[in-house]
Formats: structure tokens, C-alpha cells, sequence
């Protein structure tokens, strides 16, 4: 089992070729950075379907086990230093190792990652032949396919969370390879922003799993999830899977976190069909689908799922009817079409969604590699309203393109319809009107996207020629290193659908098969769940092949050929001044779809601040700014306030010491002793003998007193004092005023 | 004429000491001041004398310690009247008049 037990070198080799450009990137040359990059991703090819091959082998004697190989515990130690308390009281350690688990799940994702990777690469050899920065490009994206690599291969949420980061990285830095256009690092910011909020969301969904399992890796976690020990509709395993949706919702662009991708649309071409089309944005599906056992378990996280899939669908898809840049368009649609994958993963319905996804990766890297042919081969050109009348001029991608729309149209036998059909399918027969609603809602999509992918062929390559005569000299067939590729990926377009070919028409379904042991004991509790809730409303059981499904088949092909009529109508012979059948119709409803239902200027009034009400802004910002004014209003008015109230009382108690304490209370009694001592020292005449006089008197009044003797004796006596107080009286005055 | 009883003695007493209380009050010379001063206390003296016919000697006793107080008295009188004489060259009371305001 060479290709299993060195499963290891599949990220490495990228990463050799990343580490590669990184140190010497700048002295090599072209042809050097050709075979290093584009080599170790053609080799991860191999050696993937060599681990797949033999993982086949393996399954054979080891039946619904999936291969798991530790390499070294990366987090936790055997010291007990990392461990916790679980939930239930339990004591459990911290650990989370670099190793690889490869199931039938992460087998598919490898093979059509690697597969298309290496196409993509050898296609950008090509494309980015005339540009600068081409080590850096090669070395970008092969850093991109090592993360994208760890995050499938990872055994246990910690790893998988690295190769998450890693590709939001990745996108960052591809998304703004042309750095100096404003543009492109705007797009590569909010990209790398948005992305972050729904790491948050996987973060703390995944702290949660750690918390309630005990453990993070996958098989642990699904074992115990799959014991029947937990409640259906357990609400720590609801909070933990609509946390990591959260964060499935920022990597896989669903609504509200969808903003980045059509803005990331900035990067070189070859960037939009790797990492927007067929890889990256896929990681949430994956994330989800490995995480099957935990949504099963929580109902309302799956018809959140669902329900937030359809929505993003058919939002997705009507902003995609009227845009003009060609990329844009295709940008949307991968929206949309993330949608379906999570509406299926929503009902129940995993391999029908990992089906999508596989038959999706084809025909959209074929799309957009093809509109990077399109573009190569008019200058740089990408607004539709300027191109027109290409298809005899540039044939091999005017034909590998219209087998993608046929695909993506969902018309049969291309890849599209079988995938598509079967989400369709499973909606409608999950228990529950809403879920006839959500069918609807697929069905109406499915319609959009037929006409506005019909609309992007018409447009670019039907109808006039509205391009400027300079353009229209240099239209030229791409180079094979573009067009090899093309035509791949337009093969397996056509091929991979086969893969899924259902009962109902004849067919096998391998694919369905493949994941069995992935998903076969959820599908089981899910159908269960439903059937039991079926015959208790008393209704007859389903047949396992009923006229319902043809029907619906019928219909929703129908709707995709509907689509192609109103397109071929409206676009086929697009002059230079075409009318948009919609803006025709309904011009507010055309403005509002234009402008993306004005979700960005909301988020920028919302959330960046970037917009505002009058003067002031809302959300977040709005809410940072009142704390501010707060902070320097009210609570630096308290500081001033305490201030001021301070010196206010210093003054008053200045005040009280100057006037009360120094005048009053202590000048006060000086100043009543000496306005006191006025009268009191009249007494001192100086004159010895009239305080002799006094002294007589005094003892005269006494020794009547004593003797009780009558007035008139005192009087008598007290009229001698009289006369000799007039005696001294008078020679005073003599002295005093004689001479 | 009647025997001389006590009343008689209190009476020169009394007449006296109003002598000496006027001529304290009255007179401008210090010197005759002091003389007055003792003619009161001399009148004490009688006073006292008198009374200690009817209840027995113990007012001779206290007349003995007033003529001893009234020296002590005098001397203590005159020296303050010599010091105060060096500084003002005077001997006329109305011209004690610092101890004022």
C-alpha cells in the first residue's frame, strides 16, 4: 500500500513547489518554474489516484472503514497539560494530530482537486505567459493546492482549520496578485474580511465539538455522534453545526457572507476557475459532509441548511441575469450553484450534494477557463456588450463552452443534469411542504440559470460584432497550452454525470454507491425520520421509483430548454445597441438587480461605516462612534465634571477660610475684645484717689448692707462721696485745662 | 456727765477714720496721703482697743499686729513714693496718672 502509507506526500509535493518559488522563484526561469510547479500538482494527480486505486483494494477488506494514518500529534502532549473538562464532567485531553483520512468522501474531493488543479496549472502556463510576477503566481497557487490538500485530507478539525486558513490566504493573495490596481486589493481585503467571519463561526463551532465529544477527530467524533447516545435535536450539537455553517457560509459564499466572490472576480482568470469555482468555495460542502453524522443529528440546523441554500440560489441567480462583465456572471452563478450543493446537504440529500459538487468542479473550471480564453482573445476585454459574434473565430472554446452551459443548464445527458435533477428530487421528496417550496424555489433557479447562461453564450459569441476594429484584428484561437485543457474538462463534463446515472432511468448510480459508507447510515436515520412521520400521517409509502420523479425530470429539463428559448430570443442577434429584455419590462426591477439588491451599499452602512446617515454612521461603526462621543462626552464630562467640582469647592473652602474662619471666627473675638475694651478702660482714669473714692463707696454700701441700715443713711453719706467726687472732679479739670 | 463708755471711744473711732478716709480722697500731696492712711488705721486701732474692754484681750493682740502691719505698711509706702519721686520730681498725686489708657 505505497500510495496509502506515503498518502503524506500528496500536500507536500505543492508545498515543495510553494517552499520552491519562495526561496528561489526569482532566478528561475520560466521553463524551470513550469516543471517544478506544474510538475509536483500533474505528480499529486498520480499519486492520488494511485492512494485512490489502492484505497479501493483496502475498502474491500476493511468494508465502511475509512483510512486513517497519524504522521505526529501536532496539538496535546502526553504531560496532561492540555486537558479539559468535557461537558459532562468528564476529563479528556487536547489533541489534534497531523494525519490523513482517506474515506470515499475526501477520495472524490481529491481526485477532481488534484485532477482539475493540474489541468488549471498547465492551462495558466498559457494564460500568464505574458505577465509578470510568474514565479510568484506558480508559487501562490501551489501553495493553494497544499492547504486545499491538508484541508481534505486532515483527520480531525484542527488540521482540516489550517488548510481552511490556508486557502483563505491563498485567495487573498491570488485575489490581489495585480496589487496595484486599487481594485484588486480592495477585493482581496474584503475577501480575506468576510472569510474571517466565518472562521469565527468554525472556530467556535469546532471548540464546541471539542467541548461536548471530547475529541475533534472526525472518526471519534462520528462514532459518537452515530452511538445513539445524543437526542435528536441535542441543542449543544444544533448550536456546534449552525456555527460551523457559519463558517461554511463565509468559505462557500452563501447569504449574508457571499459579498467577497463576486469582487474576487479581480484575479487572474485561472484564480477564479481553481479556487472560486471548483475548489475552494467547495471546502464548506466538504466541511459539511464530513460533518454529516453531527447535522443529522440537529434538524434545524439542516433546514437552515437547506433553506439558506435555496435562498442563495435564486438570489444568486437573478443577480446574475443582468450583469454585463462576463466573469461576474459566472461569479454569481457559483453562488447559485453553491446554493443547490447546500440545499441538498440541507434535505438530506449528502451524495446527491457531493455529487453536484464533483460534476459543478468540471463544467464550471471548464466556464471560466473558457472566459479566460474568450478575454485572452479579445485583449482584456470583459464586458459582453462589447464582444459578439466570436463562435467562428475562436471554435474549440466556443464549443467546450457550450458544452459547459449544456451542463450547467442541467440538460441531459451533460454532466449537470444528473446532479441537478437528483438535489431537485430529493427536495421534493423530503417530508414537509416547505420542502415542495424549496423545490420550487430550485425549479425557478434552474430556469434563471439556463437564460442567463444562454444569455453569456448568445452575447459573447452570437449576434453581431460589437467589439472596436483594434479588438476585433487580434481575435485569435488560444494557445494548446489553454485549449488542451478546454477540451479535458468538456469530456469529463460530458462523462461525469454518467457517474451518477440514477435508478429511475437505468442506471447504476455509482456514485451514490462510493459514498455509501459515508452516508448511507445517515441517509437511513434521515429516511426513517421521514417515514416514520409519514405513516403517522397515515399517507402510503413511496415507491422507490415513482412517476413523480419523471415528471419532475421532465419539468425541470423543460425549464432549462424554456431558459435557452427566452435567451435565444432576447440575445441571438444582439447588435451594438441590444435591449435587455428586463430592463425593457420592468426598469426598477432591472436597477435593483443590477446593483446586486444594493446588499453592498447596505453592509457598508451597516457594518464598514463606509456609508453614512447625514453625519453619522450606523451598526457597528455607528455603535463605535456613539462610544466614542459617549467616552469624550458624558464620561470625560464626568472627569471635568469632578474636576471643576474640586476647584469649585477649593474656592468655597478658600471663602469660608478668609471670610469665616480668618474674619469671624478668629479676627471676630480679637476685634470683640478691643471694641470691648473701649468702655472697660474708661475705667482706668488714672487718678489714684477716685479709685480710692470708688473703694469708699464700696465699703460704705457694704457696711450698710450688713448693718441694715436705711437708704437714707447711705444717702446721706453717698451725698459726702458726691461732694468729693466734684472736689477731685474740679481740680482735674484745672490741671487739665489751666496753663 | 456720764461715765466714758465704749460708744464714746467708737465714736472719736469713727470720727477719725472719716478724717482720714477724707483727707485720702481729698488732699494732693502724697506724703499727707500716707498720713491719712495711718490715721485710719489708728482709728482701727481704737475701734479695736475699745472692744477689747468688754470681750477680752484679744483685740489689744490684733492692735499690736496692725501697728506692726501699719509700719511695714509705711515704709513699703514711702519707698515707692521716693522711687516714684526720682522719676517724676513730684509729689502731687494728680501727677500719678500713667497706669491709664
Amino acid at each position: 500500500m505505497f500510495f496509502l502509507d506515503h498518502i503524506w506526500l500528496i500536500p507536500l509535493l505543492p508545498a515543495f513547489g510553494a517552499a520552491m518559488m519562495f526561496f528561489f522563484g526569482r532566478k528561475l526561469q520560466k521553463a524551470t518554474v513550469n516543471a517544478v510547479c506544474v510538475g509536483v500538482v500533474v505528480l499529486a494527480f498520480l499519486f492520488a489516484c494511485g492512494a485512490v486505486w489502492q484505497y479501493t483494494d483496502y475498502a474491500h477488506s476493511n468494508p465502511g472503514k475509512p483510512y486513517q494514518t497519524i504522521v505526529y500529534t501536532w496539538l496535546g502532549t502526553d504531560t496532561g497539560h492540555m486537558n479539559y473538562v468535557m461537558r459532562d464532567g468528564k476529563p479528556a485531553a487536547f489533541q489534534a494530530d497531523v494525519g490523513f483520512l482517506l474515506d470515499p468522501l475526501s477520495a472524490i474531493w481529491l481526485l477532481f482537486v488534484t485532477g482539475v488543479g493540474a489541468l488549471i496549472h498547465i492551462y495558466s502556463t498559457g494564460y500568464m505567459a505574458h505577465e509578470g510576477g510568474y514565479y510568484r503566481f506558480f508559487g501562490y497557487l501551489n501553495l493553494f493546492m497544499f492547504s486545499m490538500l491538508t484541508l481534505i485530507l486532515g483527520n480531525n478539525y484542527a488540521l482540516m482549520f489550517v488548510g481552511w486558513e490556508g486557502v483563505g490566504l491563498c485567495s487573498y493573495l491570488l485575489i490581489g496578485f495585480y496589487f496595484h490596481r486599487h481594485s484588486a486589493s480592495t477585493a482581496a481585503n474584503k475577501a480575506f474580511i468576510v472569510n474571517r467571519i466565518g472562521d469565527a463561526g468554525f472556530l467556535l463551532g469546532m471548540f464546541t465539538i471539542a467541548w461536548y465529544f471530547g475529541s475533534l477527530r472526525f472518526t471519534e467524533v462520528t462514532h459518537a455522534a452515530r452511538s445513539g447516545h445524543f437526542a435528536i435535536g441535542d441543542p449543544i450539537i444544533t448550536a456546534a453545526t449552525l456555527l460551523l455553517f457559519v463558517g461554511a457560509c463565509g468559505k462557500s459564499a452563501q447569504i449574508p457572507l457571499y459579498v467577497w466572490l463576486p469582487n474576487a472576480m479581480e484575479g487572474p482568470t485561472p484564480v477564479s476557475a481553481l479556487i472560486h469555482a471548483a475548489t475552494m468555495v467547495t471546502a464548506g460542502v466538504y466541511m459539511v459532509a464530513r460533518s454529516n453524522a453531527l447535522f443529522v443529528l440537529a434538524p434545524t440546523s439542516m433546514k437552515t441548511v437547506a433553506i439558506i441554500g435555496a435562498l442563495t440560489a435564486i438570489f444568486a441567480a437573478s443577480i446574475g441575469l443582468v450583469q454585463n462583465d462576463i466573469k461576474r456572471v459566472l461569479a454569481y452563478s457559483t453562488v447559485s450553484q453553491l446554493g443547490y450543493m447546500f440545499l441538498a446537504l440541507g434535505v438530506g440529500a449528502f451524495s446527491a450534494g457531493v455529487f453536484h459538487v464533483f460534476t459543478h468542479a468540471f463544467f464550471k473550471a471548464l466556464l471560466f477557463l473558457g472566459s479566460g480564453s474568450v478575454i485572452h482573445a479579445m485583449s482584456g476585454e470583459q464586458d459582453m456588450r462589447n464582444m459578439g459574434d466570436l463562435h467562428k473565430r475562436i471554435p474549440i472554446t466556443h464549443w467546450t463552452m457550450f458544452i459547459a452551459t449544456f451542463a450547467i443548464a442541467g440538460i441531459p445527458p451533460f454532466a449537470g443534469f444528473f446532479s441537478k435533477d437528483e438535489i431537485l428530487w430529493q427536495a421534493w421528496s423530503s417530508e414537509g411542504g416547505a420542502y415542495r417550496l424549496l423545490w420550487f424555489i430550485g425549479f425557478i433557479t434552474a430556469l434563471m440559470t439556463a437564460f442567463y447562461m444562454f444569455r453569456l453564450m448568445f452575447l459573447t459569441f452570437h449576434g453581431r460584432p460589437r467589439m472596436s476594429h483594434e479588438v476585433e484584428h487580434h481575435i485569435h484561437e488560444s494557445p494548446k497550452s489553454m485549449t488542451v485543457p478546454l477540451v479535458i474538462l468538456a469530456v469529463c463534463a460530458v462523462c461525469a454525470g454518467w457517474l451518477g446515472w440514477p435508478h429511475s432511468l437505468g442506471g447504476s448510480d455509482r456514485f451514490a454507491k462510493f459514498l455509501e459508507p459515508v452516508f448511507a447510515h445517515e441517509a437511513r436515520v434521515f429516511q426513517e425520520e421521514g417515514k416514520t412521520a409519514q405513516l403517522a400521517a397515515g399517507e402510503k409509502e413511496e415507491e422507490h421509483t415513482s412517476p413523480i420523479e419523471y415528471g419532475l425530470m421532465f419539468l425541470s429539463v423543460g425549464a432549462a430548454v424554456i431558459g435557452w428559448g427566452m435567451a435565444w430570443r432576447a440575445y441571438r442577434e444582439a447588435d451594438k445597441g441590444y435591449v435587455e429584455p428586463i430592463a425593457a419590462a420592468a426598469p426598477p426591477l432591472y436597477d435593483v438587480l443590477y446593483n446586486k439588491y444594493y446588499v453592498d451599499e447596505g453592509y457598508d452602512y451597516a457594518f464598514t461605516g463606509r456609508r453614512k446617515v447625514g453625519d453619522s454612521r450606523l451598526g457597528v461603526m455607528g455603535l463605535g462612534e456613539a462610544s466614542s462621543w459617549f467616552d469624550s462626552h458624558v464620561i470625560d464630562g464626568l472627569v471635568n465634571g469632578a474636576g471643576w467640582t474640586t476647584r469649585a469647592f477649593g474656592t468655597l473652602t478658600n471663602w469660608w477660610d478668609k471670610w469665616i474662619i480668618d474674619r469671624l471666627l478668629v479676627n471676630g473675638p480679637a476685634t470683640l475684645s478691643r471694641v470691648m475694651s473701649y468702655p472697660i478702660r474708661l475705667l482706668q482714669w488714672g487718678l489714684v484717689q477716685g479709685y480710692a473714692l470708688v473703694m469708699v463707696v464700696g465699703l460704705v454700701y457694704f457696711v450698710c448692707l450688713m448693718l441694715g441700715l436705711s437708704l437714707w443713711f447711705w444717702l446721706s453719706v453717698g451725698s459726702l462721696a458726691l461732694l468729693a467726687i466734684g472736689y477731685l472732679l474740679l481740680r482735674y479739670l484745672m490741671r487739665r485745662f489751666a496753663t | 456727765m456720764a461715765p466714758i463708755g465704749t460708744l464714746h471711744y467708737l465714736v472719736v473711732a469713727a470720727a477719725l477714720f472719716i478724717l482720714g478716709v477724707i483727707g485720702v480722697l481729698t488732699r494732693r500731696n502724697v506724703v499727707i496721703i500716707l498720713m491719712s492712711i495711718e490715721l485710719i488705721l489708728n482709728a482701727v486701732n481704737l475701734n479695736l482697743v475699745a472692744f477689747s474692754r468688754i470681750w477680752g484681750l484679744h483685740g489689744q493682740v490684733f492692735a499690736i499686729f496692725v501697728i506692726t502691719d501699719a509700719a511695714a505698711e509705711a515704709a513699703v509706702g514711702l519707698g515707692i513714693l521716693i522711687a516714684f519721686f526720682r522719676n517724676k520730681e513730684t509729689v502731687n498725686v494728680d501727677e500719678v496718672d500713667l497706669l491709664k489708657w
